[in-house]
C-alpha cells in the first residue's frame, strides 16, 4: 500500500510515520503484565483480513493480530518479524527469507514456509478482492525450499520488494477453501475469530460497538505486557474527546483544535501524554492541467507565492502541520530540503500572471485575457472540515490576485466518480496518503492518466516519468535517493499542484502507560512492549 | 375577509410575532447595510474569539465576524425555511384536497404516490438532482419543498375526508355550489388549522435541511453563511466556542416561536366560531 | 370494510414491486459506483481489475433489469444478499442488528414522547392562552429548534464528564460481559438515559402541538359548546366527549409514523456511538451498499403501506360517515 488515496476522514489517512516530540517523559518503572487499554477507533474495521482491506482502523487492528515477514522499526528501518533473516542476489531478483522457528498461529498450528506460500497465491489469485495485487504480479515463483525457508525470484528489479511482503501473513489451513472458492470476503475470519501469529488473539466482537483482543501467551517474540485490548468504535470526534475526559477511553487521537485549544490544562496533561509528529498525508490544491490556463506554470507558480502557508497551517490546523515543498514528508530518507520554495510574495505573483498575459483587471477587480475574467471552480469532498477550511482561504487569498474562486463541495462517492475521474473539474483540494517507499509512479507518471489512474491532474513530463521509472527498479538505494531527490525539484519547479502541508498526526495516551517510544514512525510500531506498572493498574482480567 | 383582519389585529400575541417576522426578514434584507464586517473574509488571527465589543457574536474558526454572518445567513435561511415550507404546503394542499375531496381511484392514486415518496431514498434522489442542476438557493428551496409536501398531504387528506361528509357541505352540495367554491369556501378553512402546525413546524426543519443538503454539494456553498452552517461548523469548537452554536440556535428558535404565533392567531381568525364569539 | 381490506392488501403487491423497481432504478443510476469506495487503491493495473471482478460478484456488469429480476426473486424467498461492504455479511444479519437497538430507543422514545405530549396537549389546549399554554409552547419550541449535537455534548459534559453519573456513549460498559443478569439491564438502561432525553426532547413538539390543535378543534365543535351550555362540568366535557374525538387524529399520526420507528437518528446514533439503523444507512448510502439500502427499503415501505391501510381502516371505523371506498355521491 504506497500510496492511499485520503478519504473524508482526517484520522484514517495518518500512518504514523516520522520525527515526534515527547511531552513529558514517565520514569522508568517496572515492566508488569495485566491491564487493559480501552482505544477509541473512529470507524468499525471493514474486515479482520487486512490483505482484502484497505481502511486504517483494519489495519491498526489487524496489525496486532497478524504478523507480515517483515515490519518497520521505530526509524522506519525495515526488521524481520515472523522471518528470522532475508536475503538478496547482487542482481536484486532472488529473494530468500528464512523463518522463525517458534511462530505459531492462534490455533495451536505451526507456523511454516508453506503459510507464506499461500498468502502470495491468495495475493495473485484472480478472485481475489484486493487492491494489493501489484507488488505480487512481478514476482515470477515463489518455492519452498524447506519448512523455514522461502525463496522468492522476481521477474525484474523491484524496489519495494522487501517492503511488500510486510503485509499480513495468512493460514492456509484456515482460509484455503475460501480462497480456492473465491470468497475470501465471505470467510467466517473476516468477521469473527481471525487466526493470526501476532501478539494479540481475537477474543470477541460487537457490531459497530466493540473488538476487544487478548495476550497471545504464546507469541514467538515473548507475551505482549498489556494483557486485553479493548476497541471502543465511537464514530464522532467531540465524544471521544469527551470519553477521554471521564476517562472512558485510555487512547485515541486529537484533533487540532482539541490539541491546540482543549487539552493544557494540568487534569488532562497529568492524566494523558499527547504526541505530535509528522502524518503520513499532505494536502494539496490540484490543477486540471488540461484547461489552457493552469497549463501555464507561471500562473501555477503565481497561485503558490499567493498562498500563505503559514496563515493555512494556522488556521486550519492550529499550526499543527508542516509545510509541504514536495510529495514527500520532511525527515524521511527520501525528502529533498533544497528545492525551490514559493514564498508568500503577492506582487512576484502578479508579475508572473502578467507574463503570462493576465494583465488587465476588469470592473469587479477580475484580472481579464482575451476578455474573458480569470474565475475558477475549486471542488473538494464532503465531510473533510479541513479541506473545505483551505478552500476558503485559498479563495480569499486569490480574490487578493484578481483571481475568482467559487467552491463547491461534493458528497465523496459522487465526487470522485462524477468529477474527479471524469477530469470534469477545474481545480480540488485533496490530499495524498503516503507510505514508507517513495515510489509515486501512479501520481505523477504520464502513462497514469486514464479515468481509473491516479494521475487526475493529467500531468506529464518526461524527465519526470524517467525518473520515477528509474527509482521504483533500482536496485541500490542510494541510487533511488538521486532519483527522488532530483524528481522533487522538477515537481517544486513545476508546481503541477501547489502542495500545501502535511499535518499531524496527535495520537494521545493515558499516562499510566509506559514503554512508548515515539519516533519517525509514530508510538504504534511497539505496542507489544507497551506496559502498565503494577501500582496503576486500572483495570483486573485475565 | 374583513373579519379575519380584525380578529387578527385583536390578537396582540399574534403581532408580536408577526412584528418579529417582519424584523427578521428586514434584518436580513438590510444585511449588507448592517454587518459590521465582511462575512466572506478569514482573518485567521481572530480566530474563534470570543464575543467583545468589536465582534458582538464572537468569531468563527477562520475568525469571520458570526454577526454579519448570522445577517447574511438570515437571507439564505429565512428564504430556504418560509418558501421551501410555502411549495410543500401548496403541493400538499392540492393533492390532499383532491385525494380527500375525491375519493375512490383520485385518492388511490395521491395516497400511493404519498406512499411511495415517503419510501423513497430521497438522497438518491437528490444525488440524481445534482447531476442536472448546479446548487442555487432556488434548487434549494425546490428540492426540499417537494420532498417534504406528504404530511401536509395527508393531513389535509385526513380533514378533507370528514368534513366533506359534514352537513354544512353537504347542504352546500344541496343548493349547487360549485365544487371549487365549496372546496374553497367551506372545507378549507376548516382544514387549514393542522396545516398550520405543519408549517410551523416545517420552518425550522427546512432551515436545518438545507445546511444537510450541503453535504451532497446543493446547499450553499462556502464561504456563504446559513445559520445551518454556522452551526454545523460550531460544532467541533462547541467546548471552547458555545457562541458559534448558540446564536444560530436561537435565531431558529425565535424564528419558529415568532411565527407559531402568528400562525396561531391566523387559525383563531379563521376560525368563524370564534370569529362570532370575539375574543 | 373488509372487502376495502382486502383490495388494499391485493394491491400492495404490484404496489411494493412498483416502489422498489423505481427506486432500484434510481438508486443504481445515481452518480456513484459500489466498487470505488473500497478500492482507493494506486496500481492501476490490480484495482482496475480488482473492481471489475467486484462488477461481475455483484452483478452490476449485467443489464439493469436482470439486475432488478435477480433482486426481485431472491426477495420474494426473503434472501435479502450480502452486504458489499468488505465484510460480505448478510444483509439481514446486519439489519437485524441495528434494527433491535433502533426498535428499543424509538420505542422507549415513542412511549415517552406520548405520555408527555398528549397531556401538556390536552392542558394547554383547555387552558389556550394562559400560562400553562405560553410556557409549554415554548418548552416543546426550544426543544425543537436545539440542535440535537448540542444538547446531547452538553449533557454527556454535565451528566457524564462534571458529575460522572452517567455513562457518556454506547449502549455497553466495557465490562459489560462480566455483569450479573440484573446487572447487565441496569447498565443498559444507565446508557439510554441521555439518549433517549434528547431524542424526546426533540421529539416532543410535533405531538404536543398536534394534540393541542385537535382538542382545541373539537373543544369548538357545537356539541362540545352545548355540553357546556348544558351545564356539564368542565371536566365531564373535556374527558367524556372532547378528549375521545381529539385523540382520532392523533392516532393517525401515530399509527403513520409507524415506519418510522425502524429509522434511527444519524446525529444522535453517531453523537452517541450507537450502531443503530442511522449509521447503518448512512454508511451504506455512502458506501452505495445496494443490497443494505433495498433490504431497508423493503422493509420501510412494506411498514408503510401496513401504516397507512390501518390507519385508514381505524378510520374508518371510528368514524362511519366516512366513505373510504370512494362511492360517489349522486
Amino acid at each position: 500500500m504506497a500510496v492511499l488515496l485520503c478519504a473524508a476522514v482526517v484520522a484514517g489517512c495518518s500512518n504514523d510515520l516520522d520525527g515526534a516530540e515527547v511531552p513529558g517523559g514517565g520514569a522508568p518503572a517496572k515492566r508488569a503484565y495485566g491491564d487493559t487499554l480501552i482505544e477509541a477507533l473512529l470507524a468499525d474495521v471493514s474486515g479482520l483480513i487486512p490483505n482484502i482491506l484497505s481502511d486504517s482502523p483494519s489495519y491498526e487492528v489487524g496489525g496486532l493480530i497478524y504478523n507480515g515477514l517483515v515490519g518497520f522499526d521505530r526509524d522506519l528501518n525495515l526488521v524481520g518479524e515472523l522471518a528470522e533473516s532475508w536475503s538478496f542476489s547482487t542482481d536484486c531478483l532472488d529473494l530468500t527469507f528464512t523463518l522463525r522457528p517458534n511462530a505459531t498461529w492462534h490455533d495451536g498450528r505451526p507456523f511454516t514456509a508453506d503459510d507464506v506460500l499461500f498468502t502470495y497465491e491468495t495475493m495473485v489469485h484472480p478472485k481475489t478482492p484486493t487492491s494489493n495485487r501489484e507488488s505480487f504480479k512481478v514476482i515470477e515463483r515463489v518455492d519452498v525450499v524447506g519448512p523455514r525457508t522461502v525463496h522468492i525470484r522476481y521477474s525484474k528489479p523491484y524496489a519495494k520488494a522487501l517492503q511488500s511482503w510486510g503485509l499480513s501473513v495468512l493460514p492456509r489451513h484456515v482460509l484455503e477453501p475460501y480462497v480456492r472458492d473465491g470468497k475470501l470476503r465471505e470467510a467466517p475470519q473476516n468477521w469473527k475469530d481471525p487466526v493470526g501469529t501476532g501478539p494479540y488473539r481475537f477474543a470477541e466482537r460487537r457490531a459497530g460497538e466493540k473488538i476487544v483482543l487478548v495476550a497471545n501467551r504464546a507469541y514467538f517474540a515473548g507475551p505482549p505486557y498489556i494483557s486485553r485490548v479493548v476497541y471502543r468504535i465511537i464514530p464522532s470526534q467531540p465524544t471521544i474527546f469527551l470519553e477521554l475526559k471521564a476517562k472512558g477511553v485510555d487512547a485515541g487521537r486529537l484533533n487540532a483544535l482539541q490539541y491546540a485549544r482543549q487539552t493544557n490544562y494540568p487534569a488532562f496533561e497529568k492524566a494523558y501524554r499527547k504526541y505530535r509528529h509528522a502524518g503520513g498525508g499532505y494536502t494539496y490544491l490540484g490543477f486540471n492541467l488540461k484547461d489552457p490556463r493552469f497549463a501555464d506554470r507561471r500562473v501555477r507558480q503565481a497561485i503558490a507565492h499567493a498562498i500563505d502557508k503559514r496563515e493555512l497551517i494556522d488556521g486550519v490546523l492550529f499550526g499543527l502541520g508542516r509545510d509541504a515543498t514536495g510529495p514527500y514528508k520532511p525527515g524521511t530518507w527520501a525528502h529533498n530540503p533544497n528545492v525551490k520554495t514559493y514564498p508568500h510574495d503577492l506582487a512576484r505573483a502578479r508579475a508572473l500572471l502578467s507574463e503570462a498575459g493576465w494583465k488587465e483587471k476588469n470592473a469587479e477587480g477580475l484580472l481579464v485575457k482575451d476578455g474573458k475574467p480569470f474565475t475558477f471552480e475549486l471542488m473538494t469532498n464532503q465531510g473533510n472540515e479541513e479541506r473545505r477550511k483551505v478552500a476558503e482561504i485559498v479563495q480569499a487569498s486569490l480574490r487578493d490576485l484578481g483571481i475568482g474562486v467559487e467552491i463547491r463541495i461534493i458528497e465523496w462517492a459522487s465526487f470522485i466518480k462524477e468529477y474527479v475521474k471524469k477530469r470534469r473539474f477545474e481545480a480540488i483540494v485533496l490530499g495524498w496518503g503516503i507510505g514508507p517507499d517513495p515510489d509515486q509512479y501512479e501520481i505523477w507518471h504520464s502513462s497514469k492518466t486514464g479515468p481509473d489512474d491516479l494521475n487526475h491532474i493529467s500531468y506529464a513530463n518526461p524527465e519526470v516519468d524517467d525518473r520515477l521509472e528509474k527509482g521504483r527498479s533500482a536496485c541500490v538505494p542510494a541510487e533511488r535517493v538521486k532519483h527522488y531527490h532530483r524528481l522533487q525539484e522538477i515537481l517544486a519547479e513545476d508546481q503541477p499542484v501547489v502542495f500545501l502541508y502535511f499535518g499531524d498526526a496527535l495520537p494521545v495516551v493515558s499516562s499510566r502507560v509506559h514503554g512508548i517510544v515515539p519516533g519517525p514512525n509514530g508510538i504504534r510500531y511497539n505496542f507489544p512492549e507497551w506496559y502498565v506498572p503494577a501500582a496503576l493498574h486500572r483495570y483486573t482480567s485475565g | 375577509m374583513h373579519a379575519f383582519w380584525r380578529s387578527l389585529a385583536r390578537n396582540r400575541l399574534a403581532i408580536a410575532g408577526g412584528v418579529v417576522v417582519v424584523c427578521l426578514v428586514a434584518a436580513a434584507l438590510l444585511a449588507p447595510a448592517l454587518a459590521p464586517w465582511d462575512p466572506h473574509r478569514p482573518s485567521i488571527k481572530q480566530a474563534l474569539a470570543a464575543p467583545s465589543a468589536a465582534h458582538p457574536l464572537g468569531t468563527d474558526q477562520l475568525g469571520r465576524d458570526v454577526l454579519s454572518r448570522m445577517l447574511y445567513g438570515a437571507r439564505v435561511s429565512l428564504a430556504v425555511g418560509f418558501v421551501s415550507v410555502g411549495i410543500a404546503t401548496i403541493v400538499g394542499l392540492i393533492l390532499g384536497s383532491l385525494a380527500g375531496y375525491h375519493g375512490g381511484t383520485v385518492d388511490a392514486v395521491v395516497m400511493r404516490f404519498v406512499d411511495l415518496m415517503l419510501v423513497f431514498p430521497s438522497f438518491f434522489l437528490l444525488l440524481a438532482v445534482l447531476a442536472f442542476l448546479r446548487p442555487s438557493i432556488w434548487t434549494i428551496m425546490a428540492v426540499i419543498g417537494l420532498t417534504s409536501w406528504m404530511r401536509v398531504a395527508r393531513l389535509v387528506r385526513a380533514e378533507f375526508l370528514t368534513l366533506k361528509e359534514r352537513e354544512f357541505v353537504i347542504w352546500s352540495h344541496a343548493i349547487g355550489a360549485s365544487t371549487l367554491r365549496i372546496i374553497w369556501r367551506h372545507i378549507l378553512p376548516n382544514a387549514i388549522a393542522p396545516v398550520l402546525v405543519a408549517m410551523t413546524l416545517g420552518i425550522p426543519a427546512a432551515i436545518l435541511t438545507e445546511s444537510g443538503l450541503s453535504f451532497l454539494g446543493l446547499g450553499v456553498q462556502p464561504p456563504h453563511a446559513s445559520w445551518g452552517n454556522i452551526l454545523n461548523e460550531g460544532k467541533d469548537a462547541i467546548e471552547i466556542a458555545w457562541w458559534l452554536s448558540f446564536y444560530p440556535g436561537l435565531a431558529i428558535l425565535v424564528t419558529v416561536l415568532s411565527y407559531n404565533l402568528l400562525g396561531e392567531g391566523i387559525r383563531d381568525a379563521l376560525d368563524p366560531r370564534l370569529r362570532q364569539r370575539g375574543r | 370494510m373488509l372487502l376495502y381490506a382486502l383490495r388494499r392488501l391485493l394491491l400492495a403487491v404490484p404496489l411494493l414491486i412498483g416502489i422498489t423497481f423505481i427506486s432500484f432504478l434510481v438508486i443504481h443510476l445515481a452518480p456513484g459506483d459500489p466498487t470505488e469506495f473500497q478500492q482507493a487503491d494506486p496500481s492501476t493495473e490490480s484495482s482496475a481489475q480488482a473492481r471489475q471482478l467486484l462488477r461481475e460478484l455483484y452483478e452490476l456488469d449485467k443489464p439493469l433489469h436482470v439486475q432488478y429480476w435477480n433482486w426481485l426473486t431472491r426477495i420474494v424467498r426473503l434472501d435479502f444478499g450480502r452486504s458489499f461492504a468488505p465484510d460480505a455479511r448478510p444483509v439481514i444479519d446486519k439489519i437485524g442488528e441495528a434494527l433491535q437497538i433502533t426498535l428499543i430507543l424509538n420505542l422507549i422514545e415513542l412511549l415517552i414522547i406520548v405520555s408527555f405530549a398528549v397531556p401538556i396537549g390536552v392542558l394547554s389546549a383547555t387552558r389556550q392562552y394562559s400560562l400553562f399554554d405560553k410556557v409549554t409552547t415554548v418548552f416543546v419550541f426550544v426543544g425543537f429548534a436545539t440542535p440535537d449535537f448540542w444538547l446531547a455534548l452538553l449533557l454527556m459534559m454535565l451528566f457524564g464528564v462534571q458529575l460522572g453519573w452517567l455513562p457518556i456513549s454506547q449502549l455497553h460498559s466495557a465490562n459489560w460481559e462480566y455483569l450479573s443478569f440484573w446487572k447487565r439491564y441496569l447498565d443498559l438502561a444507565s446508557h439510554l438515559v441521555l439518549p433517549v432525553v434528547v431524542a424526546t426532547f426533540g421529539g416532543l413538539a410535533g405531538l404536543s402541538r398536534y394534540m393541542r390543535q385537535s382538542m382545541l378543534e373539537v373543544v369548538r365543535q357545537d356539541y362540545i359548546q352545548v355540553a357546556r351550555a348544558k351545564g356539564l362540568a368542565e371536566n365531564v366535557v373535556v374527558h367524556k366527549h372532547a378528549l375521545r374525538n381529539a385523540l382520532l387524529p392523533i392516532v393517525t399520526i401515530l399509527a403513520l409514523s409507524l415506519p418510522g420507528l425502524i429509522g434511527g437518528s444519524v446525529i444522535v446514533e453517531q453523537i452517541f456511538a450507537i450502531p443503530g439503523m442511522g449509521r447503518l444507512m448512512v454508511q451504506a448510502v455512502f458506501a452505495r451498499d445496494y443490497p443494505v439500502i433495498m433490504g431497508n427499503l423493503v422493509i420501510v415501505a412494506t411498514l408503510t403501506l401496513a401504516a397507512n391501510l390501518i390507519a385508514d381502516i381505524v378510520y374508518g371505523l371510528v368514524d362511519p360517515r366516512i366513505r373510504l371506498a370512494g362511492r360517489r355521491r349522486t
